[in-house]
């Protein structure tokens, strides 16, 4: 399957870290779906065992808050510390294994030209944005809302109780050997993607972030484009 | 004393604190693991938010001066005083297949009362008491544990981080319900199953105590002088909305 993809490890400039970089063979017009998400929106859908799903980071720097769910019983979803123990790591990136609460991957990263995304950063609220940045930020939109808004369109019964800890793909949120917690500059760039392979059927619940309050979008949020094939015959 | 109460090893445990008590667990012997949730008892959608509290606070632990925020802004309770100095807020809980993994199977049937009980599993009791369930289990705390990461995020167990006689005071700023669960960390590498007692306390704050203009906690970060005024705002709510308003 990665036959073409002649040098696997690639050293980014900007981390100290040299993060472990690996493409996928997959090529977006055999995909089944295809569309582009602009920032500040939410999408959610099912995706069935064995299908492949890809997040490209269209304009780079791009946080993409995301959560996923048993498609047939959502009361199991993702476990951002299950998914941390079980792989003995902090960060997200190929070979990571999406865990639920019940111990079982939902999904597996397959792909990752990016190299590092997070579960500790959570998504932004009204409320948390007005701890963070000022008590006037209440009106900014932000990824609850979307999520929020996601789960009440599906008409499932879902709603606040459904958010746990989330994932932001094309995130950077490292943290020291002393225990503090960073927000750095995106290591993504135009055209990175993350892609996983889905172990159950899952749905998925995706907010565009549209933070403008830190580094976490470079200050402009941008779309993103989501892919899913069919899986291999 | 509102209550003094031994927290047994496997024991799991859940109360509503009011606004202004304060609840002091003591690792007596050493080497505990206390995981705890957090939600607000008036209305328990409202809850604990690992990401929340640890973005406000540029933390990836908690100690004293810091605080535990919910998913609505406000604080739930703050940790006045802390002589351990690192508490876990990014390793979960240990759950049945880890249990049997480090300890074998442990069950009731064989052991009786020492049987080996899990954190998840006794979350999921508690919660129930209280009408909760799997849909309000989220990133939870584990006071007296340390899990440290390196630079390329790889998880470390400290041994000895909790040293005996170990104690932490959490003061609830809202009124709040705990559920603890003190069961062994699923991270920590010993093969017995033995988890030590660990001392419970509540006790009503001293005018000392209460979170003042120059509180440690309020003043550490100017997002929690933030995060304290949007609680003093909820406090006022649930006041004027009186016996009508908000009771559970």
């Amino acid at each position: 399957m990665n036959s073409r993809h002649s040098s696997p490890r690639i050293t980014l400039p900007v981390p100290i870290t040299p993060f472990v970089l690996k493409e996928s063979a997959l090529a977006p017009w055999r995909a089944i779906h295809d569309e582009v998400l602009p920032a500040g929106r939410g999408w959610s859908r099912e995706i069935a065992r064995g299908q492949i799903f890809r997040i490209v980071d269209l304009e780079g720097n791009q946080a993409v808050d995301t959560l996923f769910f048993n498609a047939h019983n959502p009361d199991e979803r993702y476990s951002a510390t299950d998914t941390i123990r079980s792989q003995g790591n902090l960060y997200l990136t190929t070979g990571t294994r999406l865990m639920s609460g019940e111990g079982r991957p939902l999904l597996t990263i397959v792909a990752d030209t990016c190299g590092r995304h997070d579960t500790l950063g959570g998504a932004c609220s009204a409320e948390s944005n007005q701890v963070r940045y000022a008590l006037e930020k209440k009106y900014m939109h932000n990824c609850r809302d979307s999520f929020l808004l996601e789960l009440g369109r599906l008409g499932r019964g879902m709603g606040k109780r459904d958010l746990p800890s989330n994932i932001n793909f094309f995130m950077n949120v490292p943290v020291t050997s002393s225990g503090e917690l960073s927000f750095a500059d995106g290591v993504s760039a135009p055209g990175r993607y993350v892609e996983m392979r889905a172990e159950m059927d899952v749905l998925a619940l995706i907010s565009n972030c549209p933070q403008l309050n830190n580094p976490c979008n470079a200050y402009n949020p941008t779309p993103v484009r989501l892919l899913i094939w069919d899986a291999a015959p | 004393m509102i209550l003094e109460e031994t927290l047994r090893g496997g024991q799991a445990w859940s109360r509503r604190l009011a606004r202004g008590q304060i609840l002091r667990l003591t690792d007596t012997a050493g080497g505990a693991c206390v995981s705890a949730l957090f939600y607000n008892a008036r209305d328990p959608l409202e809850r604990y938010n690992m990401a929340d509290t640890l973005k406000a606070q540029y933390t990836a632990f908690l100690t004293a001066g810091r605080v535990l925020y919910s998913d609505m802004g406000r604080v739930l309770v703050s940790i006045i005083g802390d002589s351990c100095g690192w508490h876990d807020t990014i390793s979960g809980c240990g759950d049945v297949a880890a249990s049997e993994a480090h300890f074998g199977l442990g069950g009731y049937q064989e052991l009786r009362n020492e049987f080996h009980r899990n954190a998840r599993d006794n979350f999921i009791v508690e919660l129930s008491k209280s009408g909760l369930g799997k849909r309000d289990l989220v990133a939870n705390v584990n006071f007296f544990a340390r899990v440290s990461a390196d630079d390329t995020g790889r998880l470390a167990w400290v041994a000895g981080n909790s040293q005996p006689g170990a104690y932490l005071d959490l003061r609830a700023e809202m009124d709040t319900l705990v559920v603890l669960s003190n069961t062994p960390h699923p991270l920590d590498p010993a093969t017995t199953y033995a988890p030590p007692a660990v001392e419970l306390s509540i006790r009503a704050a001293s005018p000392a105590e209460r979170p003042g203009p120059d509180d440690r906690c309020r003043t550490s970060r100017p997002e929690n002088g933030r995060g304290f005024a949007l609680t003093e705002a909820y406090a006022r709510e649930v006041e004027s909305a009186g016996a009508g308003g908000g009771m559970p």
